[in-house]
């Protein structure tokens, strides 16, 4: 446990080299943010709420968009994939066949690294702008919403990172595999509520958003906060989410012990 | 300026790029399945706004298919063109495989922002031409050739200015090493250039009106092609800070590739 501590500490030090990078980045999201929440006050100002289907009101709205963001600074994968991609093409996973470190855990170390580092650097900036939209912002929903906040949060961040290893494994496979985390990432992006609150699509849609893990990328934690999944629906969310993390996980090692196979057999 | 001779060396350049995508036609068609996927996206979300409501302004739900149509077409036509060579300028700068391209007996900026073609985007442009047509039907638009005359125009001076916006921020490159951040966070803008300007008020209209014109960009065009209000003050925005951002693009060009210093030892 230990060793990985210190990876920890290690990727810390090395993230905060790019800090004038993430402070850029972190600014420059905040254009894009700003103009959905801008469009979305202007859909509601148009009046015409008799087409109403979410029953969203127009703060609600506003206030999805400001936890889409938070949430996706304390749990998006950054390079995370691109990173073990490049480990697997240029032969640097060679040396974690030999050490007594297991590389997944490794790996994981690195993205908490990272996330600490990043919201080390974004926290302030973005505090600042929910201060600008603080009329919009609320507390958690309930005491049972801010316990399980934090929990799904958690577990949000740990399916991000097995799903993006597992992708990541299809180096052992391909050459370049950038196309591949693309598609998946547009999928995402919408299936997990990035660009709008999935209750807002068809119920045919939602019904089948809900076999996927997509939902309990982003979409889920911020309902859990908001109030929207509560009683009986948190529980079985939660326990759902819990059952993908597992799931990811299972999927993350088995790609990797496929790709070691291939990849031992390439080396000869 | 030797037209024929420049003609000519742009011929290469296409072939060579022709050559080169199709040394890798998986990836080639790849490519164009990811930007198809986030042009669907664009248009999903357009879907679902109009699932809440019946306006977004003046803006109905076709006149926002065309706008997302068009915005998706300016942008792709300039990645077609410009996209690739912006973001390796500053890998050419770091490199120091510059000194290779300022040798060369042709314009360095003409070389330098044209020197790769990125087919695949052609695609995707008439990709953002169909649903254009597709929406303009369902508008019962019939433009006149003044109009799509006057369409095309606007459109090639939203690709100059994205153009000439890219590049000064690649050319940042000569100052600090870090300027292939700042390259990609102008991604965030084209998010901005797809959306219907009467979403925006005050500072942030204003700035992205008569400082960073983006959202004039696709949004005059689209005005003038759906039979809307066009103001003069929009337009001419439009037309006056394409020209004014390409002379001060040429002048910051200028005086950062004086600072270069290669990277060998």
């Amino acid at each position: 446990m230990r060793k990985y501590l210190h990876v920890i500490n290690i990727g810390i030090q090395s993230n905060l080299a790019y800090r004038f990078n993430y402070l850029t980045r972190t600014l420059f999201s905040f254009i894009p943010l700003f103009a959905m929440l801008s469009l979305w006050r202007t859909v509601y100002a148009s009046g015409d709420s008799a087409r109403e289907h979410s029953g969203y009101t127009e703060t609600q709205i506003l206030f999805y968009y400001l936890l889409v963001a938070v949430v996706d600074v304390l749990t998006a994968v950054n390079e995370d994939d691109w990173q073990i991609a490049a480990d697997i093409r240029e032969g640097n996973i060679s040396q974690f066949l030999l050490k007594p470190v297991d590389y997944l855990t490794y790996r994981l170390s690195l993205f908490v690294a990272g996330r600490l580092a990043y919201v080390a650097m974004a926290s302030l900036p973005l505090v600042l702008f929910l201060w600008c939209f603080r009329s919009n912002v609320a507390a958690p929903a309930s005491l049972a919403a801010a316990l399980a906040f934090p929990l799904s949060l958690v577990m949000t961040a740990l399916l991000q990172f097995f799903l993006s290893y597992a992708m990541a494994m299809l180096a052992f496979w391909l050459l370049e595999i950038s196309t591949f985390i693309f598609i998946l990432f547009a999928f995402e992006y919408l299936a997990s509520g990035h660009m709008f609150p999935l209750d807002m699509l068809p119920p045919g849609l939602q019904r089948v958003l809900a076999f996927t893990p997509f939902p309990y990328q982003m979409y889920f934690p911020v309902s859990v906060y908001m109030g929207r999944a509560a009683g009986a629906e948190l529980v079985q969310g939660l326990v759902m989410q819990f059952a993908w993390v597992v799931a990811a996980y299972g999927f993350a090692r088995f790609m990797w012990y496929r790709g070691i196979k291939k990849y031992a057999a390439f080396g000869g | 300026m030797n037209w024929r001779r420049y003609l000519t060396i742009y011929a290469a350049l296409w072939k060579n790029s022709v050559a080169r995508e199709m040394s890798f036609k998986g990836n080639f068609l790849l490519w164009i399945v990811v930007e198809l996927c986030w042009f669907g996206l664009q248009l999903s979300f357009v879907g679902v706004i109009f699932r809440e409501t019946g306006a977004v302004g003046t803006w109905s739900q076709w006149e926002m298919v065309l706008l997302v149509g068009a915005s998706n077409f300016i942008q792709q036509i300039y990645q077609a063109f410009f996209l690739v060579n912006c973001t390796n300028l500053s890998e050419l700068i770091r490199t120091g495989k510059m000194d290779f391209l300022l040798l060369l007996p042709v314009n360095t900026r003409f070389i330098v922002s044209l020197r790769q073609v990125d087919l695949g985007a052609f695609i995707n442009a008439l990709f953002g031409l169909c649903v254009m047509l597709y929406a303009a039907g369902k508008l019962h638009l019939q433009p006149t050739a003044g109009q799509i005359t006057g369409f095309g125009a606007l459109c090639l001076v939203g690709i100059l200015i994205h153009y000439s916006l890219m590049f000064m921020l690649a050319a940042i490159g000569f100052w600090t090493v870090r300027a292939q951040g700042i390259v990609y966070g102008y991604y965030n803008l084209f998010n901005v250039a797809r959306m219907p300007d009467e979403a925006f008020h005050g500072a942030f209209k204003a700035m992205f009106t008569f400082a960073l014109p983006v959202l004039l960009v696709s949004n005059v065009p689209v005005r003038l092609l759906a039979d809307k209000i066009v103001s003069p003050v929009a337009w001419i925005s439009l037309l006056a800070l394409g020209v004014i951002w390409a002379v001060i693009s040429e002048w910051f060009w200028r005086i950062s590739v004086r600072r270069y210093t290669s990277a060998s030892s």
